[in-house]
């Protein structure tokens, strides 16, 4: 990915941390989605507002013991998958206002 | 098109599963009849019915047998598909109509796909469990086909209650969830006893060479109990509300894996 990338959650998603892993139910389909720590991480930072690299740098790299470019290719990746499968929207603009967020991490 | 109203209905039976009576109405008395056979236990003469169904009979052929169920929402009713039944329900008339021939087999689904959407509103489910009831408490085998659900309602000892051995009803009210009995049964052919408990634990059978339990993750919990729910709806808003309904289940509800022979002694572990 080049440039900046803002990340936003579905609408059509329901998500709830169980555990240390994050499930995420893609309605109507029922399709099942299940991301481990670093993934959640940048789920629930998807905000639509907050570049990736800077969730990446702010929030994976001070969370996690690893290098900001490796970070980031692992992010870019997840992010990748995850709009693929329509659980997160992409933009190059920030995703602003955000959409109806569905209920996350309670 | 069959009329909705009941006035010319010459039978009608009250199946009440969960503590829902439906009313289910059709000129044919003789399926009545055999459906009252068939729900011994769970009818009641209740005038208090809280949904309503006609019951138009078809000839066999003129339905196109079994196929994909399909069950969509569409202007304020639930439309329900298989082939072999074609019925709809308007929840805010509390009335519906079920097309079929007369077997018993497609009012049986039909009840099964209400019941989930029912539970789905109140955060209850449907799962693939057998379950029973022991000194008070209800306990729950969860598993695909063949993991052991009529087995473990084989092998429960005396003093348990079966609720039943293929599809279990699980409610959530408002002192927690409870357990009923169902006449939806397995390969026991036996119809559960139409009680409930307060569930006490839910177990996901493992075939072994030994019997041991053991405590799952709340992610891994979950993921195995939204494998058994059964949620025949394609709407977003009942996927949403069973994936909380499991969700909120893992967090309140012990959930442990059992790795059992088929062996009474297993039901010694049952607490």
């Amino acid at each position: 990915m080049s440039g900046k990338c803002y990340v936003a959650r579905s609408s059509k998603i329901a998500a709830r941390m169980m555990g240390n892993e994050m499930m995420i139910m893609l309605a109507p389909e029922s399709t099942l989605f299940t991301l481990n720590e670093v993934g959640s991480v940048i789920f629930n930072a998807a905000d639509g507002t907050t570049p990736l690299e800077e969730i990446v740098a702010e929030r994976v790299c001070s969370e996690f013991d690893v290098e900001f470019d490796v970070a980031l290719k692992d992010a870019e990746h997840i992010v990748k998958e995850l709009a693929g499968h329509g659980v997160l929207l992409v933009s190059d603009k920030p995703i602003n206002p955000p959409l109806a967020f569905a209920q996350v991490a309670r | 098109m069959a009329s909705l109203s009941t006035a010319s209905a010459a039978a009608d039976v009250v199946i009440e599963i969960g503590g829902f009576p439906i009313r289910l109405s059709t000129d044919d008395p003789t399926f009545v009849e055999m459906l009252k056979e068939r729900y011994a236990g769970f009818v009641t003469s209740g005038t208090n019915a809280q949904i309503e169904f006609d019951v138009a009979l078809f000839p066999p052929d003129s339905m196109l047998g079994n196929g994909d169920v399909r069950v969509e929402r569409e202007s304020g009713q639930w439309l329900m598909d298989r082939g072999d039944f074609r019925a709809n329900w308007n929840p805010s008339a509390a009335r519906g109509i079920i097309r079929q021939s007369a077997n018993p087999y497609s009012i049986n689904s039909v009840l099964r796909i209400v019941h989930t959407l029912l539970l789905a509103e109140q955060g209850g489910f449907l799962v693939h469990a057998s379950s029973a009831v022991r000194n008070g408490r209800a306990f729950l085998f969860a598993g695909v086909s063949g993991a052991g659900k009529t087995t473990m309602a084989r092998l429960a000892p005396p003093d348990a209650t079966l609720l039943t051995d293929e599809i279990s009803y699980v409610s959530r009210q408002k002192d927690g969830y409870y357990a009923y009995g169902t006449p939806f049964a397995g390969d026991l052919g036996r119809l559960g006893e139409n009680m409930r408990a307060p569930l006490a634990a839910l177990y996901l059978l493992r075939k072994g060479t030994e019997n041991k339990v053991e405590p799952l993750g709340a992610a891994e919990a979950s993921r195995a109990l939204l494998e058994n729910i059964l949620c025949f709806a394609r709407d977003s808003e009942v996927v949403r509300s069973v994936f909380e309904a499991a969700c909120d289940f893992v967090c309140r509800v012990p959930i442990r894996r059992l790795t059992f022979t088929p062996d009474a002694r297993v039901w010694e572990m049952i607490a």
